[in-house]
């Protein structure tokens, strides 16, 4: 295992709802220490990405793979995937009624353990006072139920502060800065940005040039029509801040 | 007997399942007779007017047809069950004189623990009579009564007769009359005016013998601006023939005066159960029940509160959770006597396999009950497309100036809420045991930390394997 590439790897991948596809080979690599981000216009399957890699049931795979350090994760549940690094912080994180925070934040530490190995009480609320402070988040949030009532900005908020906790390896981020006001997203992108380094790598999924202004990412991929249809540098996403999505709407037909 | 290979694998995960071999002082006949009855009665050394009174009650029982309106009772053969079974040893004050056997009984389901570590006194009830009873002596001090249904009768005889089957008469129903007619164990609590007992009192109540009928009679008498909080707990032998348990439970909550009563029902899955229980509460007064139901076959259930005097409150909050073969027809019961008298209904209920569980919920307002007014919420949980869950709401009301609200939900448990959960690397078992928790959590967090845990728990042992 030792000399496997330390790096997510999506390749020829297609799935679909049903009968209707919505990949049709999306193949992109990303090496832990680098951030990526995946943007393009609605409804072209960046999210049905993001759940793919998750393993969310609803999507068949019907050709392709993804590679987590070497190993397809495709057959594998979604809590395995979550235990070998894999975090996705959801466009629409759901609420869970009675379940508060700080007790699922416990449990979701707890999944990652050995058997026989329990969170201690220092580790859980050592980490937890430090991402609460980086979030700017008072404590008294993590008795709350899991985002019961929560607006959108703290949902958004509460997906950075599981990801704090959890320390994944590999973090995709569907919208993050969707609905939130400019100092929430400065907020969102210190908690992303503390995590950099050589071990964490990532998808970041968004519309806008505004949150890569924060979190500066490593390269830049388009998705139309369910495939990459460019890949470039940082200054692919101010392109298309200033130039529209129309140009790369044209590519996906021009590629198809 | 025809073993029945259905009931015998969906016991498989009660834990509480196995059972003593019976040794017993006394036995009464199979089936419900006068010569049964007036054994009883005997066999306790009555006063006439109890003798009487239960006779009376076994020709009101006679007299009323089986209820057909609720859950499915045809299975019940009421001339299988032993109505009276007396273990060797009775009510003794120190865990050291009860039986051995018994006493291993109620170790292995944590009383004696439980009574020394967080309880202010304990009752266990073994087959039809009260093996044990202590009240810690502060409690004592203070004039709090925590006996033996016999022993309060005995000791308190007007108390006693003042209140008894004055709330539920057994005109009420065809298992109030039944139980009216055989009673026999159950707890006499009487709470002085201002005493406060911060800590629970528990009763445990354990069938052993097979095809038993229990049918405990509990009078609880809280006086004014008194307050206390009584917890029952059940348990059962996961035998292949059906066991019955009709208790009757009454209780006054006097002028100002606060009362719980909590119930972990986890009967094994062949008993009927099939309980009456109301309060009488006085002006102020405020009566709270929570009611767990996990266990039994069939349960028919509705906690009642009679508002009788103005500002008088009443609060049922309860949670059922029906597997494969089981009923649970669970509900509750307010009516407002009185102006100004509030209610409020949360009713819960997990359905499973073919688990079928039904809320039935009365919400009664007389004339001239001004200003009175009742919330029910009624939530329902599916957790396959098998299980099965109903609401049957009946409101009544005779005044203008009073509200009724209500408010059903039913869900199943979502796939995005699973694959949410599961993504941060809980299992989908957990997953699904973590919404459960959640769903029952403002109920759970009303009753103290043990038992809490313990519902979980329970509910936790129920829900193995049942997603995926
Ligand atoms: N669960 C689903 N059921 C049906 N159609 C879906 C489902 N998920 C996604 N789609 C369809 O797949 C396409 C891509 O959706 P999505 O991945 O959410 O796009 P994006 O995130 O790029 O906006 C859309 O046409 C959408 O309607
Ligand atoms: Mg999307």
């Amino acid at each position: 295992m030792t000399n496997q590439p330390h790096q997510l790897e999506i390749r020829n991948l297609h799935a679909s709802v049903g009968d209707q596809p919505i990949l049709k080979g999306i193949n992109l690599t990303v090496p832990r220490g680098e951030l990526h981000a995946v943007m393009g216009p609605n409804g072209n399957g960046k999210s049905t990405l993001a759940k793919v890699i998750v393993g969310d049931p609803e999507y068949t795979v019907t050709e392709g793979e993804v590679l987590v350090d070497g190993v397809n994760i495709l057959e594998m549940e979604p809590d395995e995937r979550a235990r070998l690094g894999v975090f996705l912080a959801f466009q629409y994180p759901v609420e869970i009624p009675g379940v508060t925070i700080a007790n699922f934040l416990r449990l979701a530490m707890q999944a990652r353990k050995a058997e026989g190995e329990e969170v201690s009480f220092t580790e859980f609320y050592g980490k937890l006072q430090s991402a609460l402070k980086t979030l700017e988040w008072d404590e008294s949030i993590v008795e709350r139920y899991l985002n019961e009532g929560f607006s959108g900005g703290e949902k958004k908020r509460n997906e950075i502060l599981q990801m704090l906790m959890l320390d994944p390896n590999y973090i995709i981020m569907d919208e993050t800065d969707s609905g939130l006001d400019v100092d929430a997203l400065k907020i969102v992108a210190r908690g992303v940005n503390s995590m950099r380094g050589p071990n964490l790598g990532g998808l970041i999924i968004t519309h806008y040039q505004r949150l890569l202004d924060y979190i500066v990412p490593d390269k830049v991929h388009i998705i139309v029509d369910g495939r990459v249809v460019q890949s470039g540098g940082p200054e692919l996403a101010k392109k298309l801040d200033t130039e529209g999505y129309d140009w790369v709407k044209q590519l996906a037909v021009a590629g198809a | 007997m025809t073993i029945n290979p259905e009931v015998s694998e969906i016991n498989t995960s009660y834990e509480y399942g196995w059972s003593n071999p019976e040794r017993y002082a006394v036995k009464a006949p199979k089936g419900l007779s006068r010569e049964v009855v007036e054994m009883i009665s005997k066999a306790k050394d009555e006063p006439q007017w109890m003798l009487d009174f239960r006779l009376k009650a076994l020709d009101i029982f006679y007299s009323k047809p089986m209820p057909t309106w609720g859950a499915d009772l045809s299975g019940l053969d009421l001339d299988e069950i032993y109505y009276y079974i007396k273990p060797e040893g009775m009510n003794a004050r120190s865990w050291d004189d009860v039986p051995d056997d018994v006493k291993k009984t109620f170790e292995r389901l944590g009383i004696p623990e439980a009574e020394r570590a967080a309880l202010a006194g304990v009752g266990a009830q073994y087959e039809s009579e009260m093996v044990y009873h202590n009240l810690k002596e502060e409690w004592e001090k203070l004039g709090v009564v925590f006996l033996s249904i016999e022993d309060g009768l005995r000791q308190y005889p007007d108390l006693f007769r003042e209140h008894f089957a004055t709330i539920i008469p057994p005109e009420d129903n065809k298992f109030a009359a039944i139980n009216s007619a055989v009673w026999s164990g159950g707890s006499f609590v009487y709470v002085p005016k201002g005493v406060k007992v911060d800590i629970p009192l528990q009763t445990y109540f354990r069938i052993n013998a097979e095809s038993s009928g229990q049918f405990e009679r509990t009078l609880i008498i809280v006086d004014e601006g008194a307050q206390a909080h009584y917890i029952e707990g059940c348990t059962a032998p996961a035998y292949n023939s059906d066991s019955f348990h009709s208790g009757v439970i009454e209780i006054v909550v006097k002028e100002g005066a606060r009362f719980r009563y909590s119930t972990i029902q986890n009967w094994s899955h062949n008993v009927y159960n099939l309980v009456t229980q109301r309060a009488a509460v006085y002006g102020n007064g405020v009566m709270e029940w929570v009611d767990g139901n996990l266990g039994s076959k069939v349960t028919m259930k509705y906690p009642a509160c009679y508002l009788l005097e103005e500002g008088a409150r009443g609060e049922v909050l309860s949670i059922a959770m029906a597997g494969r073969g089981q009923h649970q027809d669970a509900g509750a019961k307010i009516v407002h006597f009185a102006p100004y008298t509030s209610g409020t209904i949360v009713s819960k209920s997990i359905s499973k396999d073919s688990g079928r569980s039904s809320y039935r919920g009365l919400v009664k307002i007389y004339e001239g009950a001004r200003g009175s007014k009742t919330n029910v919420e009624c939530d329902a949980l599916l957790l396959d497309e098998e299980a099965r869950t109903d609401t049957y709401p009946y409101i009544e009301i005779e005044e203008k100036d009073a509200s009724v609200g209500h408010e059903a939900t039913v869900s199943k448990i979502n796939d995005e809420q699973i694959l949410y959960l599961q993504s941060r690397g809980l299992s989908e078992d957990e997953a699904a045991g973590l919404i459960v928790r959640g769903f029952i959590e403002p109920i759970a967090k009303e009753l103290p930390l043990e038992y809490a845990v313990e519902l979980n728990r329970l509910i936790e042992l129920e829900m193995e394997g049942s997603v995926g």
